[in-house]
């Protein structure tokens, strides 16, 4: 059966969907999202920003208390969770203790009424795609915190649903696990082609993995672009803020020319695109740690700062310094041969480009 | 030094320096220790005791104890048999004034109307031939039965209460014969207990299931208030929750005013709802449910609510996901629910006493009835330590069966 374009892009389809639980506050407002076919979108944001609450809706655990959600051009809304098709990995993976590994893979499969052959020619194959294959007879409890993700990852697509969820699914893991899992999840998903929405808190997580990521925060979507757009062009403060390491500069815009807007801040003026300020207002500027050049040859914008504070960080060496009114403004320098040496109380020529700096909401 | 050494010095000195944790810790559970071997491991071991140990014969009439076992249980009785009975008899009396209708009383459980009979000789002169002197006061003395009797309770160590328990009798052969029809009554009594706990332990798990569920399911507000309603009758004496059922179900009691008023019955078809089996078996579901609710809870709260979302998610049905993943995670608490319910109403005592009538009576009611009537406290002690036997018999099958580490109580 072919599919339209628009099916396509349109894979999954918020519109204008709405979730309250008190009836006073709103934990998703007004949310409309399309996620592609065979995309990897992933919701970042903080605790309580709806994140959560969106991929409960679309599994089937909440409803949404108005709007419409579109899986594959049909309205789902009032299909109850086992008959969507699909595959859910969860926080702390909810392998059902009492049964073995291959029981729980099984599971799905048996309550589609599979053959008996069929369901352990599945398994089996499910097994060697998370490479776990020999541990069909273990418990959950039996197996490491990693092990129990492929497993979970395993029982979410052993089924062969039309689109994969995961719930913070690594959130259990220790830093050095959790890398590794990221990349092994990417690799699937790049060989299976499966459309996956992916909920993190965490936003190496989200940069490492995602086609597309949609920050959320106070039940809006607050940005919905690729891994480096989000980075290098936020949209607003919150994602700058959110998204990365982040220099901000209050000031007030006193005009907007060419795009390009006068920032008036504490000890000084100079340049900022201007992304999302009024002239007349206050605004906050957001540069890059990483695009501030100490004592450099030539540059749009330079200001004299104070070390505030130097922290080595063996690959790079991180500098607080007070320019322009604020004392937080981080400049990250990489660690290289004949380096010199920063002393806190001295006096450091700090420069950057007009591009790199953003004007935003206040 | 060789490593050997030095490892044993180590030892030394971690042995050392756990040695003072070790006795703070005992002294702190000394106290309750204590009081568990004063008050549960001394009675216990007193009442196996009791059942199969009694030297109240043969340590008064040791003489006499000698020639019954030597005894072939023919007639006449040899005069030596007669004469160490009398003697050591009217010995036992000098004594103590008591000890001859102690001894007689335990004839007389074994063959009745003893009693009348064994009085006499501690009370008249008698001489030699002595097995004519006891002829001359009563005629019994020549028939084998009463010296059976005797025979039966000289030794201090017998097995005849546990045969009674059963509602056997012991002859002084050795053989055994059935109790007569009035007195079986043990083991059917022993069958209706246990299938009354079985019958208790099956309505509380039906009803506590629900109750538990929603407790570790609604919203914090409403589980509380739920909560509350649950302990409410741990803080009611349990003699006033079971005198509430009465007021409930007599014959003229609320439920049956309630339902001639309703017109759903005509007044003078009142069921009898009190003073049976029925009565037993409500206000025992009702007393025991907060030990099912309770370990019930206590799992189910732990079952994330992720494990049945992750079914669905997978594809079953409410009802499959309930069965397949909810419900085994549930065993625990539910196996320890079942087991607590199960060994307390196996030994229940006040509510079958209170509202059981003849038809609503258990085993322990029996026992009490031996312990406070009959005061025969040799065969209450045999019927309790078989059913202690029989709940660590049962508590064996279930460590096999389900695994009593498994299981979690509150």
């Amino acid at each position: 059966m072919a599919t339209s374009p628009s099916a396509d892009a349109g894979f999954v389809r918020f519109d204008a969907v709405e979730k309250t639980y008190d009836g006073i506050n709103l934990v998703v407002k007004s949310l409309d999202l399309s996620i592609g076919r065979g995309e990897f979108l992933t919701m970042l944001g903080p605790s309580g920003s709806g994140k959560t609450t969106t991929l409960m809706m679309l599994a089937g655990f909440e409803s949404a208390t108005s709007g419409e959600i579109y899986l594959d051009d049909d309205r789902i809304n009032n299909i109850p969770p086992h008959k969507r098709g699909l595959g859910m990995v969860f926080q702390n993976y909810a392998l059902f203790p009492h049964m073995s590994i291959a029981e729980n893979i099984a599971f799905p499969l048996q309550v589609r009424h599979l053959g008996k052959a069929e369901i352990a020619e599945r398994v089996r194959k499910a097994l060697d795609m998370v490479q776990m294959s020999g541990l069909d007879a273990r418990k959950p409890a039996q197996l490491s915190g990693g092990q129990q993700q492929r497993i979970a990852l395993a029982r979410a697509l052993v089924f062969e649903p039309k689109l994969l969820l995961m719930d913070e699914p690594l959130g259990a893991l220790d830093k050095q696990l959790r890398e590794h899992m990221q990349y092994e999840i990417k690799h699937l998903h790049e060989r299976l082609g499966i459309t996956i929405v992916y909920v993190t808190h965490d936003q190496t997580e989200a940069l490492t993995m995602s086609d597309r990521i949609a920050v959320f925060n106070d039940g809006i979507i607050q940005q919905l672009a690729s891994p480096a757009d989000l980075y290098e062009k936020p949209d607003n403060s919150f994602v700058a803020q959110f998204i990365g390491e982040n220099n901000r500069i209050s000031g007030r815009v006193t005009s907007i020319t060419n795009g390009k807007a006068r920032i008036e801040a504490q000890g000084g003026s100079f340049d900022a695109l201007a992304v999302k300020c009024l002239a007349g207002q206050v605004t906050s500027v957001s540069i890059r740690p990483e695009r501030v050049a100490i004592e450099p040859a030539q540059a749009d914008i330079l200001f004299d700062a104070r070390i505030e504070e130097v922290v080595y960080l063996g690959d790079h060496i991180r500098i607080r310094v007070s320019v322009l009114g604020s004392d937080e403004f981080i400049v990250k320098t990489p660690n290289r041969n004949n380096q010199r040496a920063f002393n806190a109380g001295e006096t450091l020529r700090i420069g950057w480009a007009v591009e790199d700096g953003r004007a935003l909401d206040a | 030094m060789s490593l050997a050494m030095d490892r044993e010095a180590l030892t030394a000195r971690l042995v050392k320096a756990e040695r003072r944790g070790k006795i703070r810790a005992f002294l702190l559970v000394a106290p309750l220790l204590a009081f568990v071997v004063l008050s549960f491991v001394i009675p216990i071991v007193n009442l196996v005791t009791q059942a199969f140990y009694g030297d109240l014969v043969s340590s008064t009439m040791p003489k006499i104890t000698v020639e019954l076992a030597k005894w072939n249980g023919k007639m006449p009785a040899p005069e030596s048999l007669c004469e160490a009975f009398v003697t050591e008899y009217k010995a036992a009396k000098a004594k103590d004034p008591a000890l001859p209708t102690r001894i007689a009383t335990l004839v007389n459980r074994e063959f009745s109307g003893s009693l009348s009979k064994m009085r006499p000789v501690a009370n008249n002169e008698l001489s030699a031939p002595y097995c004519d002197a006891l002829a001359e006061l009563n005629e019994e003395w020549t028939k084998p039965e009463i010296w059976n009797a005797l025979k039966l309770v000289s030794p201090s160590v017998s097995p005849r209460f546990f045969i009674q328990s059963v509602d056997y009798r012991l002859n002084a052969d050795g053989s055994i014969r059935h109790e007569n029809e009035e007195n079986s009554i043990h083991l059917a009594l022993f069958g209706r207990t246990l299938m009354v706990a079985a019958a208790v332990t099956l309505f509380c798990a039906l009803l506590g299931f629900p109750i538990g569920f929603l407790l570790a399911h609604l919203p914090t507000r409403a589980s509380n208030l739920l909560m509350i309603i649950v302990l409410l009758p741990f803080w009611t004496s349990l003699l006033v929750r079971t005198t509430a059922w009465i007021a409930l179900l007599q014959q003229n009691g609320v439920i049956n005013d309630t339902l001639v008023a309703l017109g759903l019955i005509s007044d003078d078809q009142r069921p009898v709802m009190m003073y049976n089996m029925f009565a037993t078996l409500v206000a025992m579901t009702h007393v025991l449910l907060p030990f099912m609710i309770l370990p019930l809870y206590s799992v189910m709260t732990g079952i994330k609510p992720n494990f049945v979302r992750a079914a669905r998610s997978l594809g079953a049905t409410p009802l499959t996901a309930f069965w397949r993943v909810y419900f085994p995670l549930t065993i625990p608490g539910l196996s320890a629910g079942c087991l607590l319910v199960f060994i307390l109403a196996i030994g229940y005592y006040i509510t079958p006493a209170l509202v059981g009538g003849q038809s609503g009576q258990l085993i322990s009611n029996i026992i009490a009835f031996h312990m406070q009537k009959t005061l025969n406290w040799p065969l209450a002690s045999a019927i309790g330590t078989l059913l202690l036997a029989g709940v660590l018999l049962l508590y064996w099958l279930y460590n096999r069966l389900v695994g009593v580490d498994k299981m979690k109580f509150a």
